[in-house]
């Protein structure tokens, strides 16, 4: 057996063991999933057991170094781990803007002190982190951020608005794009790291369409943000006023999360499974719908093919460097496209707010929710915009 | 399995790039033997070429004479022969009519696969019976007569019919049009009595024939595989054709798109490229994403057919579907995208799109393979 068969052998039988079953039933909101932080608590024991579990192994961020909580997985038996959990289910033990968003940046730009520090914290689920990009005039512009940090020698002064600011009301710390020089656009930015608790931060959650209130915005006023946090430990990432180029970095990899790359829901076919839920309800499928779900599912299908295809050429290098983009804007369309047609084959049922038969308004409220997904971390126009200039070379884009 | 090329297939992709646009370029082939108005729709000597080049007896297994490669290969040709609208008849001869034979018996196998392998024969395969393509009904009739069959009845879009050294024919040898049992394949030689050919030029330059079986006599050891087994060879190859035939619609998508992209950055209007449009230059990302899409779900295709997987069937209904969708989108967007010019026959692009509809109808069309997956997957 090869070491890899051995690793797949020994992978399923722990989580046979360690991973309970009520931790194998599909995420139904984002409570269901445990996102650590000071203030957190678990929902239920299975999921305090689970997190521990995963804790003790290294598995809440499996492919980071040991050094810094993770179980230094190389790239395959990271793969071999994520299909074993996906072939059972499993919720992930962990989540948070620290792994996706944050982790990486540090893995790529942070100095030891930074990633002794702070990648342990998130690996360990101890503090929280939120993002402070987009602001009230700085959106698909985002370089024309205005949030400004006056050097005050061994700290900076920081005033501004941020918003979209996800969970910015239940998280600890924010890593957050700092205007340093207002002579310099590009060059005149610093990715600072404070603590939400700093005196002159304040949030106000968003309320969306959704009714949800999953973003915030976000206030600083007369922030003091020290510039180093002890030895080898900056406030910031990569070098004052070249922040741009961590923010750049941290996008590629957002734009690759929400675009689904990797597989999951969103890449499946759902025909059958409406069908299902129609028959359940008493309900047919008209012919033209049924057309409309077989085409959805030839789309669904074939991105799902492209994933497996991107990820196979970026570990060794052959993916195209802006083909996140790519799949961005098609799997954020297609997502959208999907709950379309949950809502129109789930008709009158479908549109109720409250109920407890749709268990709060989950699929209209969900509908409504995948309307951000082509507007959050670069639109689908933005996106477009990458592929003709850095794909196509197409001139004067 | 990566879904990438290995080595050895990067390097036939290099050599199969280089003869194809060389030997196979529109000036060369289809325009060539089109204002000729060849009665094949393409060149013999082409077809030898492709031949010494390795191409022709890929899919036959190396016991047979052949490379004994799989889809993926074969598929590296077709989006060759896709991307330079190479007309030959390597899609019915080496793909189709190859998957049939490997379940000939030897004596069908030493009598036709030498040919295909030097480039001496072309097969062609006789499936629809009506202008839209509906496998699940076969009405053509093979009846016992003597030690043999006597076959009767017609077909039609048999590509090459009337060039064909043998036809693969698919009739009927028991039950109704509509069952699924009581399918056989035939091989069935040029020569045969009774049978003629309507051959009648296609929209894309390409000579299919209506064919029809009058009586046509046919000894035993022209079955091939089983009396009455034949819906499963039938399946075999229409897998294998759908997949080779979505392989050349990658390639022609790709062609027409490159054509178009070039276009964008060398036309002026305004005063300013016309590439530097936005309204042009969003509907061109979205074209690439849809097209590099259709790529990928060609070689999971490929590949999942190659490795004999269950999953191949759906697949290939998957990728035929998506391939007439993205190719679709790339000649439409290619032809609006050059303007006039695009609308004349001196210029490229509207090859493309000829090829591409003829392409789409060939064995099944985006909304019949878009309906076989809602079948396949249950509702």
């Amino acid at each position: 057996m090869s070491d890899l068969e051995t690793f797949r052998t020994e992978t399923r039988a722990w989580l046979e063991a360690n991973c309970p079953p009520e931790m194998r039933e599909p995420v139904r909101d984002e409570e269901d999933v445990y996102w650590g932080g000071r203030n957190a608590s678990f929902k239920s024991d299975a999921q305090k057991a689970w997190f521990e579990a995963c804790l003790a192994k290294g598995y809440t961020v499996p492919a980071w170094p040991k050094d810094y909580g993770g179980a230094g997985l190389n790239p395959a038996e990271a793969k071999v781990l994520r299909q074993e959990m996906s072939r059972i289910n499993a919720r992930p033990p962990l989540s948070s803007f620290g792994i996706w968003m944050l982790g990486p940046a540090l893995l790529h730009f942070g100095t030891e002190g930074q990633k002794q520090r702070f990648l342990n914290e998130i690996a360990r689920g101890e503090i929280r982190w939120c993002q402070g990009y987009s602001e009230p005039g700085s959106g698909s512009d985002l370089v024309s951020l205005q949030t400004y940090g006056e050097d005050k020698g061994d700290h900076w002064v920081v005033n501004g608005q941020k918003v979209w600011t996800s969970y910015a009301d239940k998280c600890d710390w924010i890593f957050c794009l700092v205007r340093t020089d207002k002579t310099n656009k590009y060059q005149g930015i610093t990715f600072m790291l404070f603590d939400m608790a700093s005196e002159g931060v304040s949030t106000k959650p968003i309320k969306l369409i959704s009714g949800n209130s999953p973003f915030c915005e976000t206030f600083m006023e007369d922030v003091s943000v020290p510039k180093s946090y002890g030895e080898d430990v900056p406030a910031y990432v990569g070098e004052i006023n070249r922040g741009w180029d961590v923010a750049k970095y941290l996008l590629g990899h957002e734009r690759e999360m929400i675009s689904g790359a990797g597989g999951g829901d969103r890449t499946a076919a759902i025909g059958a499974a409406m069908k299902r839920h129609a028959a359940k309800a008493g309900d047919e499928i008209d012919p033209v719908l049924r057309a409309e779900l077989a085409m959805f599912d030839v789309d669904a299908l074939a991105y799902a093919a492209m994933g497996e295809k991107f990820l196979d050429e970026i570990k060794v290098g052959k993916a195209h460097p802006a083909q996140p983009n790519m799949m961005k804007y098609v799997g954020t369309e297609l997502n959208k496209r999907r709950h379309e047609l949950m809502m129109a084959t789930g008709g009158s049922r479908a549109l109720e707010w409250e109920s407890d038969e749709t268990d709060g308004g989950k699929p209209s409220r969900n509908w409504l929710r995948t309307k951000a997904n082509s507007i959050e971390g670069g639109t689908s126009e933005v996106m477009l915009n990458v592929i003709s200039k850095r794909i196509l070379d197409l001139p004067g884009s | 399995m990566p879904l990438y090329h290995d080595d050895d297939q990067a390097m036939l992709a290099d050599t199969a790039t280089s003869f194809m646009a060389e030997e196979g370029s529109i000036a060369k082939q289809l325009r060539h033997w089109r204002d000729r108005d060849c009665k094949d729709g393409f060149g013999h000597e082409l077809w030898k070429q492709m031949a010494e080049m390795g191409f022709t007896g890929m899919l036959v297994g190396e016991d047979d004479g052949g490379l004994g490669m799989g889809h993926v290969e074969a598929g590296i040709v077709l989006e060759e022969i896709g991307r330079n609208l190479t007309p030959s008849p390597f899609l019915t001869s080496s793909v189709l009519a190859a998957t049939a034979l490997k379940h000939g018996s030897n004596d069908l196998k030493g009598r036709y696969l030498p040919g295909l392998i030097e480039g001496e024969s072309v097969f062609a395969v006789a499936i629809d019976e009506t202008a839209k393509h509906r496998p699940s009904r076969i009405a053509c009739r093979a009846e016992k007569s003597g030690n043999g069959f006597k076959l009767t009845g017609s077909k039609s879009f048999v590509i090459h019919g009337a060039s064909a050294d043998m036809i693969v024919v698919a009739a009927r040898t028991s039950g109704s049009d509509e069952d699924a049992d009581g399918i056989t394949l035939f091989a069935v030689p040029k020569d045969a009595a009774n049978m003629s050919h309507n051959a009648v030029r296609l929209v894309d330059s390409s000579v299919a024939t209506h064919t029809k079986f009058d009586g046509v006599e046919l000894d035993g050891d022209a079955v091939i595989g089983e009396v009455d087994g034949g819906r499963e060879i039938l399946n075999a190859v229409l897998t294998a054709g759908r997949v080779g035939a979505a392989a050349e619609g990658v390639g022609v998508a790709r062609g027409a798109m490159d054509m178009t992209i070039d276009y964008l950055k060398q036309r002026k209007q305004f005063g300013k490229l016309i590439g530097e449009f936005q309204a042009l230059q969003h509907r061109a990302s979205h074209l690439y994403s849809e097209v590099e899409i259709a790529r990928a779900v060609v070689i999971k295709t490929q590949q999942l057919l190659d490795g004999g997987s269950e999953q191949a069937e759906l697949m290939s209904s998957v990728a035929k579907a998506k391939v007439a969708k993205a190719a679709g989108l790339a000649v439409k967007e290619g032809v609006q995208m050059h303007g006039g010019i695009g609308m004349t026959d001196e210029y490229d692009i509207g090859l493309y799109m000829k090829r591409d509809r003829a392409l789409q109808e060939f064995l099944g069309d985006a909304y019949f393979h878009a309906n076989r997956v809602a079948e396949m997957s249950g509702y």
